[in-house]
C-alpha cells in the first residue's frame, strides 16, 4: 500500500491534484460549519449549479469560465436575496428557480460553443486530474482570503449564525453579513467545482462539518477537526479511484459518504 | 439636564396606512419599572423596536437617556420574544453572554477581557455562574432563559426592554424570575420595561402599568381603570381587583 502511494505520487499531476484536494479541504472545513449553522445548505446548492450558467456563457465569449462562473455565483446570491419575499415567492422557491436557470443556461450555452461541450463532463463530476498549478494557488489564496475574514468577523459571524434576530436589534449589520457569507460561498463553490463537480460540491461542503460537530465541541476545533476530515476524504478518494480506474469526485464523495453513516451510527 | 430615560410624545407609527400605534405619550424615569400588557397585534414588540431604534417613528418624538434611541443602544439591554435557536448549536453559555457586548466593543475588534469579566458578573447576576463553560443546548428552558437576560444585562444597561419574558418558562421558575427582575431594578437601578401578557403575574412585581392596544393607556402608576381595559382589549371585561393581582377574562368570544 505504502509503496503504491508513493508510486502514485511521483506522478506530477497527481501532486497537483492532491494539493488542490487538501487546500480545498481545509477551505470546506472552514465555511462549510457555516453553511451548516446558518442552514444554508440548499442555497448553497442553487449557487453551485447557477454557477453553470456563468461558466457556458464564459465559454461561448471565450473568456475564462471560471471568472464567469463565480460572477454568476455570486449574482445569484444577491438575486436569490431580492426576489425571495417579493411577490409570494419564498425563498426556496425562488432558490428552484434560480438553480434550474442556471443549469438550463449553462447547457445551452456549452453545447452552442462547438468544440468545448466534452467539458460539461467535468463541470457537472469534477476532474481532480485535469487541475493545473495555477488553480491550487488560486484556492489557497481564496482560502487565505476566507480564512482572514472569518479571523477578523468571527464574533460577528457567531452572533448572526447563532442568532440574527438578536444581532439585528444590537445593530449588526445581519444582512450584509449574510450576503457576505453567500459571497464567500459563491467562490469557494466555484473553485471546488473543478475537484468534485457542480451536482457533488456541496456534499464536500456539508459532510466534513456534518461529522465534525457529531464529535467535536467548540467552533474553533469543529473547524479543525473538519478540515483534517476533508484532507482524508480527498487523499483516499484520490488513491481509491487511482488503483480503481474510477472517477476521482465520485470517489471522494463516496469516501465521505460512507464516513458519514459510519459515525452517524457510531454516535447514535 | 434630564432624568428621564424614556421620552415619547405625541408618537405614531404607520403601515401600510394604518395605524400601528396611535399617539404615544410614555415617560420612564430611573429605576422606573413598567409592566406593558395589552392584547396580541396591540404593538408591544413594535413599541420596544422603536425604543431600540429599529423602526423610526413616523410622527412624534422620542427620546432615550436625552438622544436618539439609535445612540443609546449602548446604554439598552434587549430580550426579543423569543430566541429560537438551534438546541445544538456548538456554544458555550459564557460566549452566549458575550454577545451583548457588541455594542461596546463594535465591529472588527475582539473580545477583551474586559468583556470576558462582565460575562461572567452577568451570570453571577442571573445565578448561572456555575454554567459558564456549558454548551447552551445542555441548559434547562429556564436556565436559557436566565442566560438570555444575562445576555441583555452584560452590557451594563441602565434600561433593560424584555419582550415576553418568561414565555416557554415554567410557573415555578416563573416567579424565580420575577425575583431576579426586581433585584434588579431595585438593587442595581435598571429601568425595566417589561413586555407580557400575564397581567396576574407581573402586577405582583412592577412598579407602573400600562395597557397598549394602538394608544396606550397609562397613568403613570399601577392602577388601570375598568375603562382603560376595556378600551384597550377591545370587549367588555369581568375584573376581580381586590387590590392586586388584577385579573383580566374575557366574557366570550
Amino acid at each position: 500500500m505504502i509503496e503504491l502511494q508513493l508510486d502514485l505520487f511521483q506522478y506530477d499531476f497527481m501532486r497537483v491534484a492532491l494539493a488542490a484536494g487538501l487546500a480545498s479541504a481545509v477551505l470546506c472545513g472552514i465555511i462549510g460549519i457555516y453553511v451548516i449553522l446558518n442552514k444554508i445548505v440548499f442555497i448553497s446548492d442553487g449557487i453551485a449549479h447557477a454557477a453553470f450558467g456563468g461558466i457556458g456563457l464564459g465559454y461561448f465569449l471565450g473568456f475564462d469560465p471560471l471568472i464567469f462562473g463565480v460572477g454568476s455565483a455570486v449574482l445569484t446570491a444577491v438575486g436569490i436575496g431580492m426576489v425571495s419575499g417579493r411577490a409570494r415567492v419564498s425563498e426556496d422557491t425562488a432558490i428552484g428557480v434560480f438553480m434550474a436557470t442556471g443549469m438550463a443556461l449553462g447547457v445551452m450555452l456549452l453545447t452552442l460553443s462547438k468544440g468545448y461541450a466534452r467539458d460539461l463532463y467535468g463541470y457537472l463530476f469534477g476532474n481532480i486530474l485535469a487541475v493545473t498549478i495555477n488553480d491550487v494557488l488560486l484556492i489557497s489564496g481564496l482560502t487565505l482570503a476566507i480564512m482572514l475574514l472569518i479571523y477578523i468577523l468571527y464574533k460577528e459571524f457567531l452572533i448572526m449564525s447563532f442568532d440574527p434576530v438578536y444581532g439585528e436589534a444590537i445593530g449588526l449589520p445581519v444582512k450584509s453579513l449574510r450576503l457576505l457569507l453567500l459571497a464567500m460561498v459563491a467562490f469557494s463553490v466555484v473553485v471546488l467545482i473543478k475537484i468534485v463537480g457542480i451536482i457533488m460540491v456541496i456534499a464536500l461542503l456539508t459532510i466534513p462539518g456534518a461529522i465534525s460537530r457529531q464529535h467535536l465541541k467548540g467552533l474553533p476545533s469543529i473547524m479543525a477537526g473538519s478540515a483534517v476530515l476533508g484532507s482524508i476524504f480527498v487523499t483516499v478518494g484520490l488513491i481509491v479511484s487511482y488503483m480503481l480506474d474510477v472517477p476521482s469526485g465520485a470517489t471522494i464523495i463516496l469516501t465521505a459518504a460512507i464516513f458519514f453513516f459510519l459515525s452517524t451510527l457510531y454516535s447514535r | 439636564m434630564t432624568a428621564e430615560i424614556v421620552s415619547i410624545d405625541n408618537l405614531w407609527i404607520f403601515r401600510e396606512e394604518h395605524a400601528i400605534l396611535e399617539d404615544i405619550n410614555l415617560k420612564l424615569e430611573r429605576a422606573d419599572f413598567l409592566g406593558l400588557i395589552g392584547p396580541n397585534g396591540g404593538g408591544k414588540s413594535t413599541l420596544l423596536k422603536v425604543m431600540l431604534g429599529l423602526i423610526k417613528p413616523d410622527k412624534g418624538r422620542i427620546r432615550i437617556f436625552g438622544m436618539e434611541p439609535e445612540a443609546a443602544r449602548a446604554r439598552m439591554g434587549y430580550l426579543p420574544q423569543k430566541t429560537i435557536f438551534d438546541q445544538n448549536f456548538p456554544i458555550k453559555v459564557l460566549e452566549v453572554v458575550q454577545m451583548g457586548r457588541f455594542g461596546r466593543t463594535g465591529l472588527f475588534r475582539r473580545y477583551g477581557p474586559a468583556d470576558r469579566n462582565a460575562a461572567y458578573c452577568a451570570l453571577e447576576a442571573v445565578g448561572m455562574e456555575d454554567r459558564a463553560d456549558r454548551e447552551i443546548g445542555a441548559l434547562s428552558g429556564g436556565e436559557q432563559q436566565r442566560v438570555f437576560v444575562a445576555r441583555s444585562l452584560v452590557s451594563d444597561p441602565e434600561l433593560l426592554l424584555l419582550d415576553e419574558p418568561t414565555a416557554g418558562v415554567d410557573s415555578s421558575q416563573q416567579t424565580d424570575f420575577y425575583e431576579l427582575l426586581c433585584h434588579l431594578n431595585q438593587d442595581m437601578g435598571i429601568a425595566i420595561v417589561l413586555v407580557s401578557h400575564d397581567i396576574t403575574a407581573i402586577s405582583k412585581y412592577v412598579g407602573k402599568i400600562a395597557c397598549l392596544n394602538q394608544r396606550l393607556y397609562y397613568h403613570g402608576s399601577k392602577e388601570l381603570t375598568n375603562e382603560d381595559i376595556e378600551k384597550a382589549y377591545g370587549c367588555p371585561v369581568e375584573m376581580i381587583a381586590h387590590g392586586t393581582p388584577h385579573r383580566v377574562l374575557r366574557k366570550h368570544d
